[in-house]
């Protein structure tokens, strides 16, 4: 990992970006690292765009500004690619990845001439399939995961289960479906 | 052994308060400072605390509960922002001039209108005047940090004033960092009991709080109240002294920042230091000689530890997070000039009102205003002093 990775979240107002962001500052933090995951606030309502922001840095990161130029931009909902300029700023070096049952090569010409990486992962699929109902926000954190390499896949499932076990203690489906949903997720992120 | 853990600036407030466990507090919810009571009545509830929590209907209302428990003899807290805070404004007057030490948490944000829920710091800079002692926060963890010196501050027997301890609405308050806890039984034991002399409560010695004060009275009064001011000065340093030793983190009126040999120069308060921070590295690395002064301490202000902090400093940008509809400038800019005055060289001084209703400021917006300080340290002309930073200009 770079000194200080930085992470854009781009969703819709209930999606659970915002809990998907604080969840990577969760186990980035539990994995040594300094973190920071915060929200941009307004009058937020279900399905208007939101947007959320990770620094995940070695040392203490003192800025507090929101992020202008990501290493990695994480796009919740497709239908944003055409309402919002996911890409701006977005550094080549680093990579988008997008909720999409497309492959990456079909999404690229949305992206304003972005170069770098394009990522895609359809979360709804594997949500329908290991939660029976479509949560976003759980097949999209593990992609996060394994491409911006911020924590170890393997210390990231650990991590993720004991803090389901936490919150949901025995209701055992829940847990064992969100598992699957980031295995499942881990292994099929793919980049075109 | 302190405890590392992450949480937001709203959690790390309600978890200093756990850790307190005062007697009553009074509160109405109002973003972005809704979660403070949101988390401790869950520790209420859980019976983590023993406090009697009050749902009142209004933030007058709150206030007017913990200037109550405070006069009966309890230590009182209270959670609040922007205009639930001008909501109080009455109250704010009436709790200082009783001399009660109520503790609140204030999550900075814009005083309307336009209708804004992000940050400034127009709320508790319109409440200056209202005798509060007032701290503010760069981080989630100087938000735990000083709700947790509030009460030895406040609650001192040459001080008896309440504390407002401010942090930034959004920036801090729901941003998720790291943060170093310290033990319950450590923070129980640093903050200690509230032993008041006089209280409702005390049936030996009845009394009445609150009455009128006639003419012939008021003005000692107001006098004492302004003494209580200058005392709390170096409460707030012992205080600090004290808290070093439990937590190893050291506080002042202010934090100097590469100030040693700074040729130029920022003052500001809040999180926005934290991003002028990382200016300071990227340009002292370039070889700039930069530096920056974090106000923590607003009321009461550090004039004299301020003067000699900028002493010998070219230019100066003073940082407003808020206007004040002066016409000449903001009401940090207002102090910190009036600060330099009696210096023999004196630094040039500007200032910038920034970040009104969470309008972000970054890296390089300070970067350039250091480029302006150098500037007018070589030619020694301020030009107009009074700026704005960060916002469009209407097309004229």
């Amino acid at each position: 990992m770079k000194d200080i990775v930085e992470i854009r979240w781009h969703g819709r107002g209930g999606q659970g970006a915002k809990t998907a962001c604080l969840l990577l500052a969760d186990v980035a933090f539990s994995s040594g690292k300094y973190v920071q995951g915060f929200p941009e606030y307004g009058p937020e309502r279900m399905g208007a765009p939101i947007t959320a922001y990770n620094r995940i840095s070695k040392e203490r990161c003192t800025v507090h500004s929101n992020i202008y130029q990501p290493d990695y931009v994480i796009v919740v909902d497709e239908t944003l690619l055409s309402a919002v300029d996911v890409t701006k700023g977005l550094k080549e070096s680093g990579a988008i990845i997008i909720n999409s049952e497309k492959t990456p090569g079909e999404l690229r010409h949305l992206l304003r001439g972005y170069q770098g990486q394009v990522y895609t992962i359809d979360a709804r699929r594997i949500s329908e399939e290991t939660l029976g109902r479509y949560f976003p926000n759980t097949p999209m954190l593990a992609a996060a995961v394994k491409v911006s390499n911020v924590v170890d896949a393997d210390h990231f499932i650990k991590d993720m289960e004991e803090s389901f076990r936490h919150k949901f203690g025995s209701r055992t489906n829940i847990i064992e479906g969100n598992m699957k949903a980031l295995k499942k997720s881990l292994e099929e992120v793919c980049c075109g | 052994m302190a405890r590392n853990d992450r949480m937001s600036g709203n959690e790390a407030v309600a978890y200093a308060m756990k850790q307190i466990n005062p007697d009553v507090m009074g509160a109405f919810p109002i973003t972005p400072s809704t979660e403070i009571p949101q988390y401790f009545s869950t520790y209420v509830a859980n019976g983590e605390v023993d406090t009697e929590f009050v749902a009142v209907e209004s933030e007058h209302s709150a206030m007017s509960t913990c200037m109550a428990a405070q006069a009966a003899g309890g230590r009182a807290i209270t959670a609040t922002s922007s205009a639930g805070m001008a909501l109080m404004w009455e109250m704010l007057y009436v709790t200082a001039s009783a001399r009660l030490p109520v503790t609140m948490a204030l999550v900075n944000r814009a005083l309307t209108g336009p209708i804004n829920i992000n940050n400034d710091h127009s709320d508790s800079m319109g409440a200056r005047d209202s005798g509060w002692i007032q701290l503010y926060a760069e981080t989630n963890q100087e938000a735990y940090d000083n709700f947790v010196q509030a009460m030895p501050i406040g609650e001192n027997k040459e001080v008896r004033l309440p504390v407002m301890v401010c942090q930034d609405g959004f920036i801090t308050s729901h941003a998720v960092e790291n943060i170093e806890l310290l033990d319950d039984e450590i923070v129980k034991n640093f903050v200690g009991e509230y032993e008041p002399e006089h209280y409702l409560l005390k049936k030996e010695n009845p009394l009445a709080v609150g009455p009128y004060d006639i003419s012939n009275y008021y003005m000692e009064h107001k006098k004492q109240q302004a003494e209580a001011m200058k005392n709390a000065k170096p409460v707030i340093l012992e205080v600090a002294r004290r808290f070093a030793e439990i937590s190893g983190r050291s506080y002042g009126f202010f934090e100097a920042f590469e100030m040693e040999d700074a040729e130029v120069a920022l003052v500001l308060i809040g999180s926005s230091a934290g991003t002028a921070k990382e200016t300071v590295k990227q340009l002292r690395k370039e070889g700039k000689k930069v530096g920056l002064v974090k106000i923590r301490v607003f009321r009461p202000f550090p004039m004299e530890e301020l003067a000699e902090t900028l002493n010998g400093v070219k230019a100066v940008a003073v940082m407003d997070k808020a206007e004040s509809f002066s016409a000449c400038g903001g009401p940090l800019f207002a102090e910190v000039r009036s600060a330099l005055y009696d210096l023999e060289n004196r630094p040039k001084t500007i200032n910038y009102v920034y970040g009104l209703g969470g309008r972000d400021i970054c890296v390089e917006d300070f970067a350039m205003i250091y480029d302006q300080l150098f500037e007018i340290g070589r030619t020694g002309d301020a030009g107009e002093v009074y700026r704005h930073i960060g916002q469009r200009e209407q097309e004229v």
